[in-house]
């Protein structure tokens, strides 16, 4: 794990346009951990106590199925989370990922079992369907200069109201090829498998990687989130970036939907409710400033997977009960938050 | 005279809210012939709109609450999580058991309902300064620090409630939600006396001016001599009693504590109610009595829904709709769109 850790030390692009010059230069030197990475240290290493754990207290626990099941039963936070790193890296917030999902689910299961259409239609039209929703809330929100809280929360209720103009009960999927790719598992090694949803996680945060990092979006997503006027000043595009990060997220959150539709093989206006803040959550734990323009989507993906790991070790507890899930997360938000607020005191008086 | 009379009437602030609240029962009032009628039953009113001021009550109490917070410029996204710990607090205080003495079944509460309904609004209080600190002291962006309470406060009300709803069987403790004074509902008594005392304190002393001082601009506030930070605390702390009262009112009128679904979606509601009234987001100037014609906004346009026959559930929709209009409307950008099309098309 600390291999991973060191290889993305090493390969953190020259921080221009983060706002905060002195600080990267000085990190550099030696041992010293740059204060902005500090947060993403301290969850790999809360992951791995936590592991460590797990795998001691617990017998069976220390196995490749398990950890890969995070991966496989949180792959839908996961992509989400994706999506919200980069709202919330450009300053904004996204709180209708959820009930995206939830629209999502509805529409594949309304089209495929009582329309029968195939499923090789059905999810592109999904994709897009959430792709467009996320660039008219990011429109409003560019345009109009409107606070993201309230046009997406306007864009939450919009979306799970739909659901239920589609139908107020649950719709289950018994079409071929949605049970089928979510029975379907790829082995690892050993005995160890992963489901199709693990593999469209892990290609998401790949693929996040790159667009955060090498390509002029990414980039002008971190800028403006340093300082939205500075990167109007700069000559970057920004208009079209705001938008564009409301459009990705709005894709993760169909494609989320659709991994939530392998996942739960039906469609239901109450599937993911209260999704959009444990995607915050997971950002949030993952390094990724509120404020904006500094954290990782690589720090998105270990904060899923410490959801992830309260969850199994509750799980595997027994005797704690599931509400002690949202009792910890809520803890440990407040922890990261707090440890956020002292960096950017810090940072404040060494500038 | 009578110019100016019209001019102050078409400027006032509270002119819009109260044309849509008028709008949406004559909606009803057209769909449903007996929508206006009021009768004296069993000792006291009873009708339609005595069932709306009813159950609008819990959402003027919790946007009373809201309205001051949006005015410092925060927001309270903890309020629904915070009914739901009032409730289970005083659902667990209050439990009761059915108790046979000398051959009278009598419902005996746990501990004494006063000090039941002391102990939940106590809780309900230690939520709003836990909001206040993070967000004044801390100096936590307000979404986030009320988001925490918002996560793990479901699961503390979980705990509390050891996950099950848990019903309530004193009888006394349901005057709060189901009774009725001079044949009002009681409930209403209740969110009128805060109102009442929430206009005095911030129309006949400086407090007022205070908070819309500290929203317009923090910085500003605190500059010219003004303890911003104190008041943005009290006005955090503040918004969690107005929730806990709601949760008593919730508790008591459905006779029962369910930490998962108590208050759900009510911060939502409750900011919608505060917009609608015409306080802005962005903070400043506030109206409490535009809150409260907010909350019976959305209480009415949901009983237009039910009583429609359309799924209650599709009333998302209909809200959603209606924040997009508001906030259009409340954007200088799109006023300016709007204006200029008009002017041209005029030209």
């Amino acid at each position: 794990m600390s291999a991973i850790l060191e290889r993305t030390l090493d390969k953190r692009k020259p921080a221009g346009m983060n706002g905060h010059g002195p600080g990267a230069e000085r990190a550099k030197s030696g041992l010293r951990i740059d204060s902005r990475f500090l947060p993403l240290v301290v969850t790999i290493a809360l992951f791995l106590v936590m592991a460590i754990f797990g795998s001691v207290a617990y017998p069976g626990f220390l196995s490749a199925q398990v950890f890969l099941n995070l991966l496989i039963d949180n792959a839908f936070l996961c992509i989400v989370a994706v999506g919200m790193t980069f709202v919330i890296l450009s300053g904004g917030i996204d709180l209708s990922v959820g009930s995206v999902i939830a629209l999502t689910t509805m529409v594949s299961a309304s089209l495929v079992e009582r329309h029968h259409w195939s499923a090789g239609a059905v999810i592109p039209l999904v994709l897009l369907m959430g792709t467009a929703f996320g660039a008219f809330m990011g429109f409003l929100i560019q345009r109009f200069r409107l606070q993201p809280f309230i046009v997406t929360l306007a864009g939450m209720f919009l979306a799970r109201g739909l659901c239920y103009v589609i139908s107020i009960d649950s719709i289950s999927i018994t079409e071929g090829f949605f049970s089928e790719v979510s029975q379907l598992r790829i082995p690892v090694w050993g005995e160890a498998t992963i489901s199709v949803s693990g593999l469209i996680a892990l290609v998401v945060v790949a693929l996040a990687i790159l667009i955060a990092h090498f390509t002029q979006f990414g980039r002008t997503v971190y800028a403006i989130g340093g300082s939205e006027h500075s990167a109007v000043l700069m000559g970057l595009p920004v208009r079209s970036t705001l938008i564009g990060v409301y459009t990705l997220s709005g894709f993760c959150s169909a494609l989320a939907g659709v991994v939530f539709t392998f996942y739960m093989l039906s469609g239901y206006g109450l599937h993911a409710v209260g999704l959009e803040l444990d995607a915050i959550a997971a950002v949030v734990i993952g390094g990724t400033l509120l404020s904006g323009g500094v954290g990782y989507v690589f720090g998105t993906l270990f904060g899923v997977l410490m959801l992830g790991i309260i969850q199994t070790l509750i799980m595997f507890d027994g005797t704690l009960s599931s509400w002690w899930t949202r009792i910890v997360i809520g803890a440990l938000l407040f922890a990261f938050c707090l440890l956020q607020r002292v960096f950017e005191r810090g940072r404040k008086r060494s500038a | 005279m009578n110019n100016k009379l019209m001019h102050t009437l078409t400027r006032h602030p509270l002119l819009w809210p109260v044309v849509t609240l008028a709008l949406l029962l004559a909606i009803n009032a057209a769909f449903n012939a007996t929508f206006l009628h009021l009768e004296w039953r069993d000792g006291h009113l009873y009708g339609s709109l005595v069932d709306i001021l009813k159950s609008a009550a819990p959402l003027m109490l919790v946007s009373l609450g809201m309205t001051l917070v949006i005015a410092t410029r925060g927001i309270d996204i903890s309020v629904g999580a915070v009914v739901a710990i009032s409730a289970a607090i005083a659902a667990w205080m209050i439990g009761g058991s059915l108790v046979v003495h000398d051959g009278v079944a009598t419902h005996v509460s746990r501990f004494p309902m006063p000090v039941a309904i002391l102990g939940a609004l106590l809780v309900a209080l230690v939520c709003g300064l836990w909001n206040g600190l993070l967000v004044s002291v801390v100096g936590m962006q307000p979404i986030i620090a009320t988001l925490i309470l918002m996560v793990a406060g479901r699961g503390i009300a979980q705990l509390i409630t050891g996950g099950q709803i848990i019903t309530i069987y004193y009888g006394p403790y349901f005057f709060i939600g189901n009774g009725y004074l001079f044949g009002l509902p009681f409930a209403l008594f209740i969110a009128a006396a805060v109102f009442v005392a929430l206009l005095l304190l911030t129309k006949r002393t400086a407090l007022g001016l205070f908070i819309q001082a500290v929203g317009i601009n923090p910085s500003a506030a605190y500059v010219a001599g003004l303890p911003a930070r104190r008041i943005m605390f009290w006005v955090y702390a503040f918004c969690g009693v107005c929730a806990g009262v709601a949760g008593l009112v919730v508790s008591s009128n459905v006779k029962s504590a369910d930490g998962n679904n108590a208050g759900m979606l009510m911060e939502l509601d409750a900011i919608l109610a505060v917009t609608l009234g015409g306080t802005a987001l962005t903070g400043g100037r506030f109206s409490l009595a535009g809150s409260v014609i907010g909350a019976l906004i959305i209480q009415t346009l949901t009983y237009a829904i039910y009583s429609l026959g359309v799924p209650p559930e599709v009333n998302l929709v209909v809200k959603a709709g209606v924040v997009f209009v508001v906030m259009l409307m409340q954007s200088a950008e799109f006023r300016g769109m709007v204006a200029t099309h008009v002017r041209r098309a005029a030209a």
